[in-house]
């Protein structure tokens, strides 16, 4: 927890909160690019598993990872290159990667000067880049290190805020829209996955493919293996994924880390309004006291839902209470 | 020229073989081939480069530009074409005693400036005994009536302003134009700074060059300064500078100086009036605002008092100025004295307020509403610059020597219809300064732009922007109209009067290469 404050310093700065439409910008500006890498990172994971499948099999696969990024298909034919071009350079969709980088960065244009130079420098940096690239057939051939290079803007786009912006209430944000974006995108895709195979049956050879490329997409192999060792378990994994708390992409940890930045903005910003912290609260108290059994036995699929429309909450909250409050009630206070 | 005893590395090729000379004043050289004492060490750096070198500086220059986003957005272009703003590595040097008058005579017209905004906007002494002329002042686009007895903090009604500057064919300095609004540009020349001082680190030092880099905090200052007088802390008044949003062409500059300054950016949206109070929308609730640097225009700054199609203003801003519970920066209605016919009016200004000499003198100016003048002008349109009076930015402009037929009848009809809106100079020959183009040094019409602040006291950074007019040949320095700019240095005053960069122990190896003046290379 963090320490408490010393009112003496506190006194020498500027009065507590930040610009309200700053404040939105830069939980968008993080939203976008946590999408933008998430969306990297599986349909490079895809595209690498798709090498080792028959055609039909590949199909599913897609329609599987469609559903997982909540992306309407673009045509009945589903073909890698119509694919790759929605989900990596489309404009009209809002959450291709393109499209996610160049509205990270158009927000974080927008408040250039509260972020560091050195912030702005990448994330431009990467944009500059990404928007270099053209589809094509040749394009997918040699996709891996487009993929590689937005999951690695992105990281490195991390470590600069990290070590250049102060650790205050913007930071605060960033963190916000990170992980409220990561716990929505991680309910999304386990979700799917377990609507098509359920956690608590035995792995035929053909899921056992399915169940490395869910770790895969979420970055999770590895530290599943540390974890469980390599057999993979559909119970462990869901467990993993669902419930770990040390492991940067589980749901759990991201509700636990957006839980602790809303408290500290409720410090910062001196607001005395609740409402954000204790959805957040409910939904970490769910998360950190549930055994991964009961949950499936209540199924995991309506248990995800219930994820997603409780990081929804938080982000309705977030909006009433700091971005966008009605100017009568400050007035009357 | 005579060609002995060059340096091996330079016979093979000069940078400089395309350079050109003609009845302008050249910055470098006195002579062709003679740099003038301020530029022998400069020109020897270049001389001994070879174009590749600088070819190369110069895209790792343009490059760092566009990653740092130091961009302008392009007006009428779809999806709002970001550009770098040409930056060219040669820079233009200044010498103390040419900045001592500079800094005076600009001194002299801010000063001059703001009391005769003062009058006209109280008791109009000098309309009613007819120095400048009444109807030139209210028939002015940017006299605002609504200003009318208001009282702005310290009587001060331009905080910042950007007056350029042309150098004439004798070397002098002459004043081109006021800007009085809101003039951009400031970022560029900190920008161009910090790379130059990456190009050619040593130099800065072997020069004597002064730094600029404190512009921002001369800025916040000043900006403090006029802080209402009620405000509920005069120590620490709140401080935002209110851009237009994203789309504005000087974006890029109004994030960096709020950055600079660590004062928020506001847009519109983000402030509000209540009980003749502006707040800003913070996630901590409402926040009272008391000086805004205001880059928004006149017209825009609130929809109730001025435009009424304005969504980039705050609706009762006026009113909550008037109430005298903020204070905008620069103050409401100055464009009048920018105006460029009130322009030609200024020599007077200055006298009468001062009781001076101009120290800085006016170009030459034919008024359009004075019939000797007109038929004067209409004569030979084709040696005039006509310019429209309330523009800026390069629009609205005819440039009688490059243009054709065709667009001086056009002027011609205008002028004719709309006198006051008109008014000419004879076709100045702006001084040249050699520029890199593609990787060789060629000649290049150049203006100055030094940025003025006044608050507490008059502040100059020694500088400003050096624009440069980078087609061939083309007498247009704005960014708009495909002008860049380059680093501008002033020279600190050495003891003996002596120039430090002539005899800088970094270039003595150059110079010392038995090579004499008059014999190195163009």
């Amino acid at each position: 927890m963090r320490p408490p404050r010393n009112l003496f310093v506190r006194s020498f700065q500027r009065g507590a909160g930040m610009l309200s439409r700053v404040a939105d910008n830069l939980y968008w500006m993080s939203r976008y690019l946590e999408r933008a890498e998430h969306t990297a990172r599986l349909v490079d994971v895809e595209l690498q598993l798709w090498l080792d499948q028959t055609p039909e099999a590949g199909a599913g696969r897609w329609r599987f990872l469609l559903e997982a990024l909540r992306t309407p298909a673009p045509s009945d034919t589903v073909n890698p290159a119509s694919l790759v071009n929605t989900l990596v350079f489309s404009r009209a969709n809002h959450s291709s990667i393109v499209s996610c980088i160049s509205i990270a960065r158009e927000n974080l244009r927008h408040v250039r000067e509260q972020c560091s130079s050195e912030m702005w420098e990448q994330l431009n940096r990467l944009y500059l880049e990404v928007i270099d690239n053209q589809p094509g057939e040749s394009w997918i051939l040699k996709s891996h290190g487009f993929f590689r290079a937005v999951q690695e803007g992105a990281f490195l786009f991390q470590g600069i805020t990290d070590s250049t912006m102060s650790h205050g209430e913007g930071w605060q944000y960033i963190q916000i829209g990170r992980y409220v974006e990561r716990a929505e995108s991680m309910a999304s895709l386990t979700g799917t996955h377990f609507k098509q195979m359920a956690p608590d049956q035995t792995v035929t050879s053909s899921e056992y493919l399915a169940w490395v490329g869910l770790l895969r997409g979420c970055g999770a192999f590895e530290a599943y293996c540390k974890a469980y060792t390599a057999e993979i378990v559909p119970l462990r994994a869901a467990e993993f994924l669902l419930l770990n708390s040390d492991f940067p992409h589980s749901i759990r940890f991201s509700v636990d880390r957006v839980n602790a930045a809303l408290h500290l903005l409720g410090d910062l910003t001196e607001r005395q309004a609740k409402l954000p912290v204790r959805i957040a609260g409910r939904l970490r108290a769910q998360l950190s006291f549930s055994q991964i059994e009961e949950i499936l036995a209540g199924g995991a699929y309506a248990y995800l839902e219930n994820v997603r429309a409780e990081c929804s909450a938080i982000h309705s909250a977030l909006h009433q209470i700091y971005f966008d409050y009605p100017v009568e009630s400050e007035m009357a206070s | 020229m005579t060609t002995t005893a060059i340096p091996a590395r330079n016979l093979s090729y000069s940078s400089f073989v395309n350079y050109q000379f003609d009845k302008a004043y050249d910055e470098m050289f006195e002579a062709p081939g003679v740099p003038r004492p301020q530029y022998r060490a400069l020109h020897q750096t270049l001389v001994s480069l070879p174009p590749e070198e600088l070819r190369k500086s110069q895209q790792a220059a343009d490059l760092s530009f566009l990653h740092e986003g130091i961009t302008f957005t392009v007006y009428g272009n779809k999806e709002g074409t970001e550009r770098i703003f040409p930056n060219d590595l040669v820079p233009r040097i200044i010498l103390a005693r040419e900045w001592a008058q500079i800094e005076q005579g600009l001194t002299q017209r801010i000063t001059a400036l703001n009391l005769f905004l003062k009058d006209i906007y109280n008791e109009g002494k000098i309309l009613n005994d007819g120095t400048v002329p009444r109807e030139l002042i209210y028939s002015c686009r940017h006299f605002r009536r609504e200003m009318r007895g208001l009282i702005v903090p310290r009587d001060i009604y331009v905080n910042i302003c950007g007056t350029d500057l042309v150098r004439l064919p004798d070397g002098s300095f002459a004043v081109l134009e006021d800007n009085l609004r809101v003039p951009s540009g400031v970022s560029y020349m900190l920008a161009n700074r910090k790379v130059l001082k990456r190009v050619f680190p040593t130099m800065f030092q072997d020069y004597g060059v002064w730094p600029i880099d404190h512009y921002p905090q001369a800025l916040l200052a000043t900006l403090r300064s006029i802080a209402p007088a009620n405000c509920p802390l005069r120590s620490d008044p709140t401080v935002t500078l209110l851009t237009p949003g994203v789309g504005n062409s000087a974006y890029f500059e109004h994030t960096f100086l709020a950055q600079q300054m660590g004062i928020e950016l506001v847009e519109g949206r983000d402030l509000l009036v209540h009980n003749n109070v502006v707040y800003m929308r913070t996630t901590s609730g409402l926040r009272r605002v008391d000086v805004i640097y205001r880059r928004v225009d006149d017209d825009f700054v609130d929809p109730l008092c001025f435009r009424r199609d304005s969504i980039l203003g705050v609706p009762g801003l006026f009113n909550a100025y008037r109430a005298g519970n903020v204070t905008l920066a620069n103050a409401i209605g100055t464009g009048v004295a920018d105006d460029k016919a009130v322009y030609a009016y200024v020599p007077q200004i200055i006298r009468y307020y001062l009781d001076q000499d101009p120290i800085l003198p006016n170009v030459q100016t034919f008024l359009m509403t004075n019939e000797k003048h007109r038929k004067h002008v209409l004569d030979r349109l084709e040696t005039m610059v006509v310019k429209a009076v309330g523009e800026s930015g390069g629009y609205g402009m005819l440039i009688g020597p490059h243009s054709s037929a065709l667009q001086r009848e056009a002027f011609r009809a205008r002028i004719q219809a709309d006198p006051r809106n008109y008014i000419a100079q004879p076709t100045l020959a702006l001084s040249c300064a050699p520029c890199l183009i593609d990787g060789e040094v060629e000649s290049r019409h150049i203006d100055l732009r030094p940025y003025i602040l006044f608050g507490e006291k008059v502040t100059l950074v020694p500088g400003g922007l050096t624009r440069v007019a980078l087609p061939k040949g083309s007498l247009v320095v704005n960014s708009s109209q495909g002008g860049g700019s380059k680093d501008t240095w002033v020279l600190r005053e050495t003891g003996n009067g002596e120039l430090r960069g002539a005899k800088g122990a970094a270039f003595e190896t150059f110079v010392s290469s038995k090579v004499s003046p008059a014999e190195t290379p163009v």
